[in-house]
């Protein structure tokens, strides 16, 4: 995968959610409360790093998800610090009652961990990806949503959950992402997102592993003279309405890029706050209403428009669309 | 109706049938970089004796046609061993399996349901399988026909709820055209079942679920078919077959290591499998 090269991101070789393995062995390490829940994929997602180490706060409720989240439900209410695991998939398809009633109605003190979201999972297809789970938890209000970016985040941001009191779901990856922060240096507060690439031309907001993508997108614009900001969406509830706004006002153009279904998405949430503080032209960069096929990743984020040249694309639209806009031709 | 089943092929033909299965079930994954190869060698025995001893009443070129008796995977991971069967029947060509997990190829990772024919439902996401069978069971009655239908299951996949929310159902509904059976290799994704979660004992549950419950050797054809026929003649209540399985059956270096569930092997494992399954003696 050449994603971040563009860019000159430095490549990382574990893949996200071995990062995710080990930022979450390193909680646990320092907490005692924290405790682990799996439904029999800790070798996939690798909440298996825990296991290993704490054998007596790692539970396997087994291939019966609706039960894993009432357990973690009340080992919350124990005082514990639950991480309930699995695929995103599973957990929001299987348990969504009990994640709605058990933890988000309740708003208890549980962390979960969607793993294998998005298309990135590749080859087993789309009965396994999560391509609408941010839409799903954004179902459940109470829910703090966050999307790392890369293995920096990762670890800030499963440090960040497990010291926040509430509910707060976590979006892993199968995939390797390369660096976008120096590992230890990504800043990290709930709500905020990141500026990672200054620009005043427009604006791409991404999560996830299209940051890396808008950060490629980024430089090939830069080469033909539009000069792109980009910024990390880390959290996507509650959203960083100020970073938003002042995109829109400072850039005035705002293409949105998410490894998930437009219907739903960030995107959407990210229009609604724009529309209502600042109209600007966007362009939306996501899933269209369709189910992928199994295949390899970067053939997938290829057949369904989720490149770095995807984002360029709806920059360079939404970019026209400013000046034609300014010369009173937009609308 | 009370048959005798009279199996349509030899024993010996049916351990060729197996072989291939099982070669097929190797080269596809192989290619494709991943899948899971031991558990569809869990189950090849099983799924040989439906399709090809003379059980399941089809037409390849005929899909849909309604009083076909239904196969349902709900162990949807198995897809490769589901696809190979299917392309043996008649279904479709051979061919088509080296195009498993790839982009633009309706051979998906798991099975879906009108992307291939004869794949009779959508799973991937396990337990759902048993209520989809139990549908078309209440489905033949209210449509006169009297075809069967099997589901097959895993056995970490009887951790799910959904499961015994079907097995309730099925024994109210009185469904004795409807047949588990159960694909008891003893382990699920991340370890023995037994060390995982406690699923004995299992043959009580069933029964205390009002099921007929039966077992096997899911390795020996004259063992599945023995109990297949007994099951058909259970009238009031569904049956399962609990059948004894190795996960990985059929490679030495697979069958003892559970860490295999889900890789693909690797060229060199590969070459070695080949090998070894290319020379299984007729019993
Ligand atoms: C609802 C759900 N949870 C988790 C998984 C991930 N998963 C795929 S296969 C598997 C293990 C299945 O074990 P078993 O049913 O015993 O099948 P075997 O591979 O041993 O034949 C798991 C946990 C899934 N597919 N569906
Ligand atoms: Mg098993």
């Amino acid at each position: 995968m050449s994603l971040g090269h563009d860019a000159g991101l430095t490549p990382h070789q574990a893949p996200l959610r071995n990062v995710f393995g080990d930022a979450l062995l390193a909680v646990a390490t320092e907490n005692p409360r924290v405790v682990v829940l799996d439904g029999d994929l800790g070798n996939s997602t690798k909440a298996e790093t825990v296991r290993h180490a704490f054998p007596k706060r790692f539970f396997n409720l087994g291939i019966a998800e609706s039960n894993l989240v009432g357990v973690g439900a009340g080992l919350a209410a124990c005082g514990l610090i639950p991480w309930i695991t699995s695929f995103s998939s599973f957990l929001l398809c299987n348990a969504y009652d009990q994640l709605r009633l058990a933890v988000a109605m309740s708003n208890i003190n549980a962390k979960v961990l969607g793993s294998h979201g998005g298309i990135t999972l590749g080859k087993d297809g789309p009965t396994q990806m999560g391509i609408e789970d941010l839409a799903l938890v954004g179902g459940m209000p109470t829910f703090v949503m966050l999307v790392p970016s890369d293995p920096a985040s990762m670890h800030a941001a499963v440090r960040a959950a497990t010291e926040y009191v509430g509910p707060v779901w976590l979006r892993s990856s199968r995939v390797a992402l390369p660096q976008i922060y120096p590992m230890g240096e990504c800043p990290f507060e709930i709500g905020q997102a990141n500026i990672v690439h200054q620009g005043d031309d427009l604006t791409i907001i991404a999560c996830g592993i299209m940051v890396a993508a808008a950060l490629d997108a980024a430089a090939v614009l830069s080469r033909e003279g539009i000069e792109a900001r980009v910024l990390d969406m880390l959290t996507l509830r509650p959203m960083d309405t100020t970073a938003i706004v002042a995109a829109a006002r400072e850039t005035g153009a705002i293409v949105t890029a998410e490894e998930h279904l437009l219907t739903g998405g960030m995107g959407s949430n990210v229009a609604r706050i724009v529309a209502s503080h600042h109209p600007v032209p966007m362009r939306f960069v996501g899933l269209a209403d369709t189910y992928t096929d199994s295949g390899d990743p970067d053939d997938l984020l290829r057949k369904y428009h989720l490149t770095a040249a995807d984002i360029a694309q709806a920059a360079r639209e939404a970019y026209a669309a400013k000046h034609d806009a300014g010369n009173g031709r937009e609308r | 109706m009370s048959i005798k089943l009279t199996p349509t092929v030899s024993v010996p033909a049916l351990q060729d049938k197996a072989r291939a299965l099982r070669l097929d079930i190797l080269e596809a994954t192989t290619r494709a970089g991943s899948g899971h190869p031991s558990s569809s060698w869990s189950a090849v025995e099983i799924v040989a004796t439906l399709f090809f001893g003379g059980v399941l009443r089809y037409r390849p070129e005929e899909p849909d046609w309604p009083a076909r008796d239904r196969f349902i995977m709900s162990k949807g991971h198995a897809a490769p061993l589901l696809y190979a069967a299917l392309a043996h029947a008649g279904y479709f060509d051979r061919e088509m399996l080296s195009h498993l997990r790839e982009v633009n190829s309706p051979v998906q990772g798991h099975p879906i349901q009108g992307l291939m024919p004869g794949v009779e439902a959508t799973t991937g996401s396990l337990g759902q399988g048993l209520s989809v069978g139990l549908g078309h069971v209440l489905g033949g009655r209210l449509n006169q026909l009297d075809y069967r239908v099997y589901v097959l299951l895993g056995d970490g996949e009887c951790e799910a709820g959904q499961v015994w929310e079907a097995a309730m159902a099925a024994a109210h509904f009185r469904a004795d055209r409807l047949t588990a059976i159960l694909d008891y290799n003893k382990y699920q994704e991340t370890g023995p079942i037994s060390r995982e979660m406690a699923l004995e004992p299992l043959a009580a549950k069933w029964r205390s679920f009002g099921w007929y419950v039966a077992e096997a050797d899911g390795h020996d054809f004259d063992s599945l078919m023995a109990v297949l026929d007994e099951t058909q003649r259970v009238t009031g209540q569904p049956s399962i077959i609990i059948a004894h399985t190795v996960k990985g059956k059929g490679v030495s270096f697979v069958e003892s290591d559970f860490t295999f569930h889900g890789r693909a092997l690797s060229a060199e494992q590969a070459a070695a499998a080949r090998e070894e399954l290319s020379h299984v003696a007729r019993s």
